[in-house]
């Protein structure tokens, strides 16, 4: 969906950052481009998104519908104390807090990545239909505040999943073998002894004092 | 069962008399939110070291052998499916897509207008195929197929045009590419066209597009006066109270490479349908061709909003 939205979005490139009028970077630079070869595919990608999209949204309401069924969302959604621990984990991992706060499956911060990341894909979605269908659905698009705003939340939603992405295979990588095996898998190997006694009994001890 | 296995069997049934707490559920941590929500952990019996080292390998052979295999499978399928299949593919999906708009569409909503002030100037120019050489207003024709009660084109005049009620409306104006402006448009709405120069239905009769909608030839094919542009639209989208027939542009009369004289302006659909410089208008029941979505361009035929 990326892929074909870059192709789409090379026929008018409007989006960059910048900072009291002027410009620090703009989406894309043309070495990008010609790198990637994408110029004048803009039919090709509209063809792309148009025909993947259906799998997109498919794809991700099962997902949501399994992780409700089978209560998995108890693994990966936040709770308002998240936000305070999330910080920690950020920290921890930056290797400048050496404790880790007490979690399940996934720390704090992977939840709220976790559920973001979802959210995310629905407001894709919802910003993709309100510039798809604008007339159709013009309430929708003027909630989003216009034609034009669409396309923008939309770009930029587009930009936080490579943001995602980025951070994601790099911490996979720093995550190392075991942990990429359960990945795949589903399934991690945890010593017994260190599973079942110590991580509640430290947790007890520290409630306790 | 192995000794191995019997100990840490032991040991986790100890530990849970002692705790209160069953190994697959979290301890009551209010500091974690994996308690609080009841995370439930699935840990099976405790395996011997290389019990445990035997299962996690065949699960990560499989795993990676399934997902590997998957991927590659996907990868030269794609590689393996020539051009013409996906374009195919492509096309059927576009055709999907426009039937499952149609399913939803209703001529009752409208696309949002604009106060005048939002008008977008200067305006943007895009697209000049079919408008070569000159046209004046006087010298223009409009040539009318598939109209009741005759065979032969209806040949009308730019004064014809005018006489028909006139419509004026701020809307917004989207290009396929991506970009959008703010156009004030003055025209005769198609509807009020096609009341006045009455289509021939499926069946033969005379089209009313008031009350009988659902009789008339599903499509209607518009070119350019050398036929250099053309463009197919559904009745429905055609039809639409915001699909004009127009003559003015930001106030202005149409300038040439705008379409003048007559051009078709509407929110429901992408510019690339919005046909400059009209020279012929045919009702018909046959999908008409266009332009943008000829097999070497490949845009959506419907494009419709």
């Amino acid at each position: 969906m990326i892929w074909s939205g870059i192709l789409i979005y090379w026929a008018n490139q409007v989006y960059g950052i910048r900072i009291f009028g002027y410009e620090l970077f703009k989406f894309f630079p043309p070495w990008f481009y010609e790198y990637l070869g994408i110029p004048f595919r803009l039919a090709e990608g509209l063809q792309l998104h148009f025909f993947f999209m259906w799998f997109f949204a498919v794809n991700g309401v099962i997902y949501i519908i399994y992780t409700i069924i089978s209560g998995e969302w108890r693994a990966l959604v936040p709770i308002p104390a998240s936000f305070k621990r999330a910080p920690l984990v950020a920290l921890h991992d930056a290797h400048i807090v050496k404790k880790l706060p007490p979690q399940g499956k996934y720390n704090d911060a992977q939840r709220i990545a976790y559920t973001s990341i979802i959210l995310m894909g629905a407001g894709s979605v919802v910003t993709g239909l309100a510039i798809y269908k604008p007339m159709q659905l013009s309430w929708l698009t003027s909630l989003l505040g216009g034609y034009e705003w669409a396309r923008w939340e939309h770009f930029y939603l587009m930009i936080g999943y490579v943001l995602f992405f980025v951070v994601h295979i790099v911490q996979v990588a720093l995550a190392g073998w075991a942990n990429f095996r359960s990945m795949i898998t589903g399934y991690d190997a945890v010593d017994a002894a260190v599973s079942v006694d110590k991580p509640p009994i430290a947790a007890t001890e520290e409630a306790a004092a | 069962m192995s000794q191995d296995k019997e100990i840490l069997l032991e040991k986790v049934r100890e530990f849970e008399a002692r705790t209160g707490h069953t190994v697959d559920s979290f301890p009551d941590d209010p500091n974690n939110t994996a308690s609080v929500l009841k995370e439930h952990r699935y840990l099976s019996d405790p395996l011997s070291p290389e019990e445990a080292k035997k299962q996690m390998s065949t699960r990560s052979r499989r795993s990676f052998l399934v997902g590997g295999a998957a991927a590659v499978i996907g990868i030269l399928g794609w590689r393996w499916m020539s051009d013409e299949t996906k374009t195919g593919l492509y096309k059927r999906a576009f055709k999907f897509n426009e039937s499952v708009s149609q399913i939803f569409y209703s001529p009752k909503r409208l696309a949002a207008e604009f106060p005048l002030d939002r008008v977008t100037k200067p305006e943007r120019y895009n697209g000049g195929e079919g408008l070569e050489g000159e046209i004046t207003a006087a010298e223009w024709r409009l040539h009318v197929g598939g109209l009741a009660g005759r065979t032969d084109d209806l040949v009308l005049t730019f004064d014809d045009i005018k006489r028909l009620p006139r419509t004026e409306m701020t809307t917004e104006f989207k290009c396929i590419e991506g970009w959008s402006t703010i156009v004030h448009w003055a025209g005769v709405r198609f509807s009020d066209f096609a009341a006045s120069y009455a289509p021939k239905n499926r069946d033969g009769s005379i089209g009313d597009v008031v009350n009988r909608p659902d009789v008339l030839p599903r499509y209607v094919y518009m070119a350019t006066p050398d036929e250099k542009y053309y463009v197919g639209w559904d009745i429905e989208s055609i039809l639409h109270p915001q699909t004009l027939l127009a003559y003015e542009m930001n106030g202005e009369p149409l300038r040439p490479e705008h379409g003048a004289p007559l051009r078709i302006a509407s929110p429901t659909k992408y510019g690339i349908k919005q046909i400059k410089r009209i020279g012929r208008i045919d009702f018909t029941d046959e999908r008409p061709r266009d332009f943008w979505s000829q097999p070497e361009y490949g845009y959506d035929w419907y494009s419709g909003h």
